[in-house]
This record gives structure tokens, sequence and C-alpha cells, in this order.
């Protein structure tokens, strides 16, 4: 595991940021085990779904440093970066059912989200498939002499991948405005890393292409802020790209709303650990003890979110699905 | 009017998109090189140091850097020095760049013009001399345009970077010498429009690329035998000019389709097919393709030699079906 610092050091985080970031994790979890329960049985979401449950430290703390104007390109595993920068809600959860009315049209579903004016230009269901895309938007960002930047999410999975190697070369031989996230779940679908690199210490990788890796606590989202506070104001300032590597877990299976205890590839000892390392309750024991949140206002909290998650699970049943006649529509852009 | 080569036709179109237009900047192998791509890029750098990109071999790194460009805003142009390199970032193209504005139904569009040179003979072999436009005329969501003369290689790579989607444009190196009427400004030659080069009405002979310049070369010969040949440029292979090649079907009840790439599910295969399925009853022979033998390229000249048809090749598929 990582250098987990035992009191994780949130003195120069701005309450409201930490606030924030506990609303946006609970607004994640929440909705991933909605559509959790939704899958269950005969389930109206017929895309496979692909949860980020245990995750949300990253894709809250990363987002938090980010304008709306700032890129996000995601993988399969999407609904946690899409809602972490602004995408709507509802849209989302019209996607999953493959309504018009969702983010994708219903033409992408769970792993296809987007939301350009919230700067979710896409995500891909290809292993390590956007990583060359944030470069490219960082590169696009750089000759428009902007200061946005990019940021690529990908699974550790991702690190077997040439394309990565090629994307870290490029970014860093440009010095562009992009930053790697690598979200070590431990997982590559079924394979644990081990399995699958040589090192599994990826955030190393970055020595190789003359950038600064880091391993940290993936599930500290404290931590994942000031990493990639510092990575993005790098990144920002014209100083070049950087690997962060997350150390995480995904509590439920590869796809779908199991946590695929039976199939034997990872001990109940594992996930119970892992379970222990909530990054959502880590915060709240922080942020209770601190007197920043009381218990009365944070059970507000989930009931608001709750609210939300069933006014968009509303929209969603009740939007219409594309017309049949709109199938060819948008192949090419007229 | 001025005539120019098709090589400087294609330089000369690249500086006046990048003149015209801050977004376009050129990206790919040998762009900064005097004879990698052909001296198609000369000058170029020196003009735009700042979009004109010379890359490490990493194709399909490379690829979904110029679409992630395209996706914030940019107009890449993104060269692959031989098209054979391009099965390495056939990922981006296929599963990324293609798809996306389908894919998130129509919010996102990659305007990224993907120019792949055919670059082959010389004794160069299996790698270095394939003309893949059948494996790119599959994939929904890429158009492909195969212009045959300057005057098209011009207008049709600023119709390509005009264009909203990604377009692969295709030229084979066999051209670059040819000589034609160029006009001095930029000016755009409409995608999905095909040409007739020479009217004619027992035979329709319909080709791409630098076979379309044998196909003239064979119409040449067969009217000196009193038989007329109607020869169509495709020019661009999707979308496809499908009125064009059906009204000449009609007129003349006879096709043979000639392309540069391989037979078998090849353009001759698609082109066929379009035509069985409207004109049936128009034919009055079967379809005769000329294309590649379904085997990879040669290096000995002497096989080189019957590996790739010539002008006699399509003298004789025309005979056929007279």
């Amino acid at each position: 595991m990582s250098k987990k610092p035992s009191t994780p050091d949130k003195a120069d985080i701005p309450v409201a940021t930490l606030r924030s970031m506990h609303l946006t994790m609970v607004r994640l979890r929440r909705f991933e085990e909605r559509v959790a329960e939704l899958l269950c049985g005969e389930s109206e979401i017929k895309c496979p779904v692909h949860l980020y449950i245990g995750q949300e430290a990253v894709a809250t703390g990363v987002c938090a440093n980010l304008r709306q104007d700032d890129y996000v390109f995601s993988t399969h595993r999407s609904h946690g970066h899409y809602l972490a920068k602004g995408g709507d809600m509802k849209a989302l959860m019209a996607e999953l059912y493959g309504k018009a009315t969702g983010c994708s049209r219903g033409r992408g579903g769970s792993m296809h989200l987007a939301s350009p004016e919230m700067g979710l230009p896409g995500s891909s269901a290809i292993v390590a498939g956007t990583i060359p895309l944030a470069v490219g938007a960082a590169l696009a960002f750089t000759m428009q002499e902007k200061d946005t930047v990019a940021v690529a999410f990908f699974g550790d999975g991702a690190a077997n991948e040439g394309v990565f190697y090629e994307s870290l070369n490029f970014a860093s031989l440009k010095k562009l405005p992009v930053i790697f996230v690598c979200e070590n779940n431990l997982f590559s679908t079924h394979m644990p890393v081990a399995e699958c690199l040589a090192d599994t210490n990826i955030y190393k990788k970055a020595e190789a292409f003359c950038m600064p890796g880091v391993r940290i606590d993936g599930n500290d989202v404290s931590e994942v802020f000031k990493t990639a506070r510092q990575a993005v104001a790098e990144a920002r300032a014209g100083r070049g790209p950087a690997l962060i590597e997350c150390m995480t877990y995904r509590w439920r299976g590869h796809v779908g709303p199991n946590y695929d205890l039976d199939k034997g590839l990872r001990t109940k000892a594992e996930l119970d650990h892992w379970l222990a390392h909530c990054p959502i309750r880590q915060l709240e024991q922080f942020l209770l003890e601190r007197g920043i949140m009381t218990e009365p206002g944070k059970r507000r909290i989930y009931e608001s979110v709750d609210r939300e998650i069933d006014e968009s699970l509303v929209f969603a049943k009740e939007s219409p699905c594309p017309d049949e006649s709109e199938l060819l529509d948008n192949v090419f852009k007229v | 009017m001025r005539q120019i080569t098709y090589v400087q036709a294609i330089n000369e179109a690249l500086r006046q998109l990048l003149e015209r237009d801050r977004r376009v900047f050129l990206i790919g192998q040998g762009v900064t090189s005097p004879w990698y791509v052909g001296a198609s890029t000369v000058g170029l750098f020196e003009r735009f140091p700042k979009r004109v990109i010379d890359t490490p071999v990493s194709e399909n790194g490379v690829t979904g850097v110029a679409a992630g460009a395209a996706l914030a805003g940019l107009r890449p142009i993104l060269v692959h020095p031989r098209m054979d390199f391009m099965y390495y970032a056939m990922d981006q193209l296929a599963n990324h760049a293609a798809n996306w504005h389908y894919m998130f139904g129509g919010q996102m569009n990659v305007p990224l013009t993907i120019w792949g040179i055919i670059n082959r003979g010389g004794e160069q072999a299996a790698q270095h001399s394939q003309a893949l436009q059948a494996v790119f005329t599959h994939i929904p969501g890429l158009k492909v345009v195969m212009p045959s003369t300057p005057y098209d290689a011009k207008g049709l790579l600023a119709a390509s970077v005009e264009d909203g989607n990604p377009v692969v444009f295709i030229d084979d190196r066999w051209l670059y010498n040819e000589t034609g009427d160029v006009p001095e400004e930029l000016y755009s030659v409409p995608i999905g429009k095909g040409v007739v080069r020479r009217e004619g009405k027992d035979v329709t002979v319909a080709a791409t690329s630098f076979m379309v310049l044998k196909a003239m070369e064979a119409a040449a010969a067969l009217v000196k035998e009193g038989i007329d040949v109607e020869v169509i440029d495709l020019r661009s292979l999707k979308p496809l000019d499908g009125e064009l090649l059906f009204a000449s079907v009609r007129k003349t009840g006879r096709l043979v389709v000639v392309d540069g790439g391989w037979k078998t599910g090849g353009i001759g295969a698609e082109i066929s097919a379009r035509v069985v399925e409207t004109e049936f009853k128009y034919l009055k022979k079967p379809i005769v393709r000329v294309a590649l033998p379904d085997a990879p390229a040669p290096a000995s000249s002497v096989l080189e030699k019957v590996y790739y048809p010539d002008a006699n090749t399509i003298v004789s598929a025309v005979k056929q079906l007279l």
C-alpha cells in the first residue's frame, strides 16, 4: 500500500472545499448505490455498468482543482468523473436508461458519457484510449495560448498498453499541460495487478519520461486534492505534465452490481480491509471531529442527495427513447 | 492555367490552409524532413514553426493527440508517410475518431484530416507498399478521398480540412510528379463527388487514384481499336457518388472497376455490389474487377511487374466485356 499518513493533514484545505468534496463523494456513492439496486433482477438498465464505488476520492479530489473549461477524459468506469466534473445527474441516469435525454442522447450508455459544456469531451471503453486524446487537448491548449489543462483518468490496466507510454513521452517531450491520473484499484478486470505488470509501481514509469510521478493514498481525498492541486498548478504554469498514481479499490466487481466474492478472485478479508478504509467515512470522521459537520447536518446531506437521485430516476424513466428514425443521425457531422 | 505538379499542389494547399486558419496545424512523422514525405512539406516548418510538428514514431499515440486537439477546437492535418504504419493507429482512428460524433449523440466532432501516403514499388515489399483505402472505407464515421490530379489534390485537401469529420485523404507517390492545371488561390473540391474523365459509350471504367491515369492510357489505346471507354474518377470512396456511376452504367451496360488495393473485400467488390443492387437490369455482362492479387507486395522487381496492374491489364479487362 501507499505511504498513508496516520492523520491526514487537511489544515490548508479551505473548509468550504472539504464540505464541497464531501458532498461530491456522497453524490457519487449514493447515485451508484442506487444504480446497483436498479441493476438487480430484471433491470431496465441494459447497458454494461462499471461501478466506481470505493474510488470516489480520486475523481473528487482531482476535479475539485479544475475549472469548468479544463478537460477531463474518462474511461469505461466513468460515472464518478462525470459527476465530479459537474455533469448533470439527470442526464446521466437517463443515459443509463438509453433515453433520448441522456447525456449522450442514448447512443453511449454508461461507458460513453460526455458533457462538453462542463469540460467532459467523452469517455472511452478502450483501455488507455483517451490518454492520447487528453495529450492532444493539452497540445491544443498550448497552441491556443490558453491556461486550461487536461486530465486523463485511467486504471492500472492502462499501464499495460503501448499508447500509455507513447502519450507520456509526447506530453513530457512537449511539456504539455496534462495530468495523468492512474486509479490503481489493484485489478485489471479479473487479473491482479501483479500478474500484469513486471513492476507494479506505476508511478515510477514517470521517471523514464522525465516527469514527476507520485503514488498516494487514493482513498484520502485530502491527499488527492493536495497532490492534484500542485500538479494542476504546475501544468497551468506551463511546467509540464505529471503522473499521479492513486491507490484505491473497487468494492464491486469489474462490471455489474455484485461484490464477486463467490468468483474466487479476491478474499473477504481483502474486501473488508478496503471497506474499513472507506474514503467517505474517513472524511466524515474528520469533519465531525472538527465540528465542521454535525450528525443531523450529515443526515440532511444524505437526504438531499437521495432526493436528487429520486428526481433523476423519475426523469430517466419518464424520458422518451430515441426515435427509430434517428438511427443513422450523427454518423457524420453535417 | 498555371500547371504544377501533384506534390507542388499539396505543398501549396498546406501552405495556404496554414495561412488562412490559425486552427490548422500539420503533425506527423517527417514533416520537417526534406525527403520523408516526398517534398510535399518543404518550406512549411520555416514558415510556421509552431504549427508544423514533427513527431516520434508513435503512430497510435500521435493519432490520438491529433484527434484530441481536434476535440479541443483545432483542425489538425495528420500525416502517415506510409499507409502501412497506419495499422498502429487503427485504435485511435476506428475506435475513437470515427465513433466520437455518433457515440455522444452528435455533441462532439473530430475535424481531423488523416493524410495517408501510398508509397510502393522500388522493391519495398510487403510493409512499405500498402494501399488501405478499403479498410478505412469500411468504418462508419470516416470519409475517404483519393485525388488523382493535382487540381483535386489541392481541392480535396482543402475540403478535408474544412470538413467537420475525420477524413482519410489518400495520395500515391506515383502521382507526385504528374502535372496539371491548378489555380493559385485556395479552393475546395466537394467530398462525395466523382467526375467523368473521359466520355464514352461502350464500357464504363471506374477507377481510383493512380489507376485513373492507367485507365486513361487504356482508353487511349482502346479507342484506336474502335472501343469507346467512359472513365470515371471516383475521387471520393466515402461518401460514394453512386448517381454518377449508375448513370454511366445505365448508358454502357458494362463495368470494369479498377483499384490499387487488394481484390477480396476491396473497393471493386463494394462498387460491384452497389451497381448490382440497383442497376442489375442494365448490365449486359458481368462486372470485372482489376485489383491487386490477394497477396502481400513482393520485393523482386520481376514479381512487382506482375503484381501491379497497368494499362494493359485494364485493356484486357475491357475486352472481356465485348
